[in-house]
């Protein structure tokens, strides 16, 4: 702390809560430096851990009147740097909010505080038959809390939609202090939709403090195809035969041969030989019906001309797909020192052209490029592949996923389908949105916070941009804990 | 380009549209009048009427996606999904009745099947609108999957017209089912209904749509999928719950009923109200207290309908309330309002060019 009116703040700020709840020293700083965005380095004046509702609110209110910006923090899995602390402000961790207040099994409801885990909600909804559907790849660590700030998705968004399609209402403080409550227990609402305006917010506009989330039947059997070709436009043509069919799975997924590559080298995944792509098709619902459906999916692929067809015979092997599917992204950790992941949205049709553009793109760069994505949404996930300590690598990394992003744009898509756009993608902003645009979004969030305290420096483009360093992986990353999706 | 008739305006492009905005102090945006209380019955404003910024702009089914002007008849956008074998999961109401797809996002309806896939709200991905300033702004996207930016395609959904005049919106559609069965299921009282909601909610069956007539003392429940599977579940809900499976052309006129509030007065007024399964009976027996009132209750028991008579006095509703049709308030129930509405409504409309929020 150099000036001493922001000691003064601090001391008032540390009269709030209990000392052992109030950090300010460095080594406890440095593990709120980063989150799953680990190029991004800023280092908070203090964390404060509240351990209730109320103690939030105090909290923010404090920051209001002192303008003290704040930063929200769940498990700090953010992969856009949505959790990234701000200079000169405090991070306020959630995760000791972390009670799930109610669960109604006849209604299908949970209300949970901030900090619990994602899926600790479908964990407490299992004995019942039902879960949570949002399963964003980090769902054992990140916090519900989070998943709503960036409106986070998973491998099953075509047929279950984001995060946002099961909040069904929230309790939050704004960045004015004032405390709102929006929709409720029901699933339909009246009015405007409040709930769904706050969810994807990116932190701007406050802290939830309680969320009210829907729960769904757990599927009684599910039906998992795992398909290789010899060519990515095989699958991406078996894509197009599946959607075309009038068939719903709950996923479709597409790995390519770099991928595959490292997780078999991670998980010693068995893929079949020679394909240069894999196709992961998983049906869901009633028994009846995925057998009904797996006939006419059956069909579909026979006539696709798969290398081979691998059905999970049973609930083990339908993991182990998953599993060298989830693992694809930490594995490719293992074949390079760095990499970056992006999550921008072509339209579905134009899957192969994009991949061809990248593909011929990383050639022409000398970077290699993995890519693991959502078929059945169009939501890429290329990972470029680099060594940060060769001069030059990383910047020509952050080239190639600027031009991946301004493609997603020209294509009609988006420059995120659920990671948010945070500190990474800010700058492209205005290559989605226009001057009009941006200005209304601000208006909107002035509205929220004229302060511009919560979560600054986030969505929009800033004229200045913290320190970029060498990526490498996160802990939790190396630990195989969570991956970048 | 805008023709001017009896003082409304009826823009046929986008950029017309927002020329009609910023051409009157005050604008109130209608449609085809199938709701007709959500344009306020006073002040002084001009009418801005849809019914020639109509058609569908692009239609990509193997997207999952369609664009169309906020005019265009849903009936329109439901033949055309029809005809490649998709549809709008939510099914959209008052569809014979002529309503348009920016006056159903306005109004925030969606029908039975929102039971299984959402409703309006899960559907909608992107809206072209023009604020209270006359700027035509784009926001969310037409892609199934983004999260670039606020959400305000999903806060347009139940607004009402009041932050903004809906030009173009993008939603996502599904295929649709190859066959349906509909299941009458008697339940004598509400609380029994409410049993059957919460039963077949849980169950292994996946449900499609589950509403309730508390008059017929009736709880339907349409099955959708693959025909030969729908019979094997249809014989395992009826021997746990008793009931009949309805012919195919019963069921037809049934679900088109519902489509169309049929069960309700053809004049009066119509409430729509969001409550839980285990606040039904508490409606009931308010609903049962005014004479002459019918009800509906639809998907799963999270929305009750109450239709009154001309002259019926409303009784005071415990929960969030919209009018659509008659004299009472708009926001017939209770609707919680904070300072930062007013904050928003001054971010996207700041001349109060559209109606306020309880205007």
């Amino acid at each position: 702390m150099e000036n001493p009116s922001a000691s003064a703040v601090l001391a008032r700020l540390a009269g709030l809560l209990p000392a052992s709840r109030f950090m300010k020293g460095p080594a406890q700083l440095a593990a709120y430096e980063s989150d799953g965005l680990t190029a991004f380095h800023v280092r908070p004046i203090a964390v404060v851990v509240p351990e209730t509702q109320e103690e939030v609110i105090k909290l923010v209110r404090f920051c209001h009147a002192e303008k003290l910006p704040f930063v929200a923090r769940g498990s700090g899995t953010s992969l856009s740097g949505g959790s990234l602390p701000v200079h000169g402000g405090i991070v306020i961790t959630l995760n000791r909010l972390n009670r799930i207040t109610k669960l109604d099994p006849k209604q299908r409801i949970a209300v949970v505080e901030p900090g619990v885990i994602n899926t600790h909600v479908t964990n407490a909804a299992a004995p019942y038959g039902l879960l949570y559907a949002p399963d964003p790849s980090s769902q054992t660590i990140c916090t519900i809390g989070g998943n709503v700030a960036f409106n986070s998705g998973g491998a099953h968004c075509l047929k279950y939609g984001m995060t946002s399609n099961h909040v069904l209402g929230l309790k939050a403080v704004l960045a004015t202090g004032e405390v709102v409550e929006f929709g409720g227990l029901s699933r339909e609402q009246i009015g405007p939709d409040w709930t769904g305006l706050f969810v994807g917010n990116e932190g701007l506009f406050g802290i939830a403090l309680e969320i009210t989330v829907q729960l769904l039947p757990k599927p009684e059997k599910f039906h998992t195809v795992l398909a290789g070709y010899r060519t990515q436009e095989q699958a991406g043509d078996a894509v197009s035969a599946i959607v075309a069919s009038g068939l719903l799975p709950g996923a479709i997924e597409i790995m390519d041969a770099l991928a595959l590559e490292a997780a078999t080298a991670a998980v010693h995944a068995d893929y079949p030989p020679g394909c240069e792509a894999v196709l992961i098709v998983e049906l869901e619902g009633p028994r009846e019906v995925v057998e009904a459906d797996r006939i006419r999916l059956d069909a579909i692929l026979a006539a696709s001309n798969p290398v081979e067809t691998r059905p999970a015979k049973d609930a083990n092997e339908r993991l182990l797909i998953w599993k060298g599917r989830k693992s694809a992204f930490s594995a490719v950790g293992r074949l390079s020192p760095d990499f970056i992941v992006q999550d921008g949205v072509v339209p579905r049709a134009r899957l192969g052209e994009a991949l061809r553009k990248i593909g011929e793109w990383s050639r022409e760069m000398g970077l290699r490029c993995a890519n693991v994505f959502h078929a059945g949404d169009g939501n890429l996930h290329p990972l470029i592949l680099y060594n940060g300590t060769q001069p030059g690598q990383l910047e020509l990394a952050e080239k190639l996923a600027g031009r991946i992003l301004r493609m997603c744009i020209e294509m009609g898509g988006s420059i995120t389908g659920e990671h948010g756009v945070g500190v990474e993608k800010r700058d492209y902003m205005p290559d989605m949105f226009t001057a009009d645009e941006l200005d209304c979004m601000k208006r909107l969030r002035a509205a929220f916070d004229p302060l511009e305290i919560a979560n600054p420096g986030k969505m929009f483009p800033q004229a200045g941009a913290p320190a970029l360093t060498q990526h490498g992986l996160h802990p939790l990353e190396k630990a195989g804990v969570i991956s970048r999706e | 380009m805008t023709t001017k008739t009896e003082a409304t305006l009826n823009p046929t492009s986008i950029g017309e549209l927002a020329d009609a905005v910023r051409s009157a102090p005050r604008i109130v945006v209608t449609g085809a009048g199938t709701k007709p209380r959500l344009a306020p019955t006073s002040g002084n404003f001009t009418r801005l009427c849809t019914s020639q910024l109509r058609g569908i702009v692009e239609y990509d089914p193997s997207e999952f996606t369609f664009t169309a002007l906020a005019g265009t008849p849903v009936r329109d956008i439901v033949a055309a999904l029809g005809e490649k074998g998709q549809n709008l999961p939510f099914d959209p109401l008052l569809v014979e009745a002529g309503a348009t797809l920016g006056g159903t996002v306005s109004a925030g309806l969606s029908g039975p099947g929102r039971f299984r896939f959402g409703g309006l709200r899960d559907f909608i991905l992107g809206v072209r609108f023009v604020d209270g300033t006359g700027r035509l702004l784009r926001m969310g996207g037409k892609v199934v999957k983004n999260a670039a930016g606020f959400d305000l395609p999903k806060f347009f959904v139940g607004s009402v017209g009041r932050f903004g005049a809906l030009g173009e919106i993008t939603f996502k559609v599904f295929p649709r089912p190859l066959t349906t069965r509909t299941l009458r299921l008697a339940a004598k009282d509400v609380t029994a209904m409410a049993e059957i909601f919460a039963t077949a909610g849980n169950s292994r069956w996946e449900i499609d749509a589950l509403e309730a007539s508390p008059a017929e003392g009736q709880v339907y429940a349409r099955l959708a999928g693959p025909g030969e599977a729908l019979e094997v579940i249809a014989r395992e809900v009826l021997g746990r719950l008793p009931g009949a499976v309805l012919a195919d052309a019963e069921a037809a006129a049934l679900w088109r009923r519902v489509g169309n509030l049929g069960w309700a007065h053809d004049g009066g007024t119509l409430i729509k109200i969001a409550l839980t399964p285990s606040e039904l009976p508490g409606f009931t027996v308010l609903a049962a207290g005014v004479s002459g009132a019918r009800t509906w209750i639809g998907a799963g028991g999270n929305v009750a309908w109450l239709s009154l008579p001309d002259g019926a006095t409303l009784p005071a509703l415990r929960w969030p309330a919209l009018t659509l049709r008659g004299s009472a308030p708009l926001w017939c129930g209770t609707a919680p309002r904070f300072e930062v509405m007013r904050g928003v409504k001054t971010a996207l409309d700041p001349q109060n060019r559209f109606p306020g929020l309880d205007e």
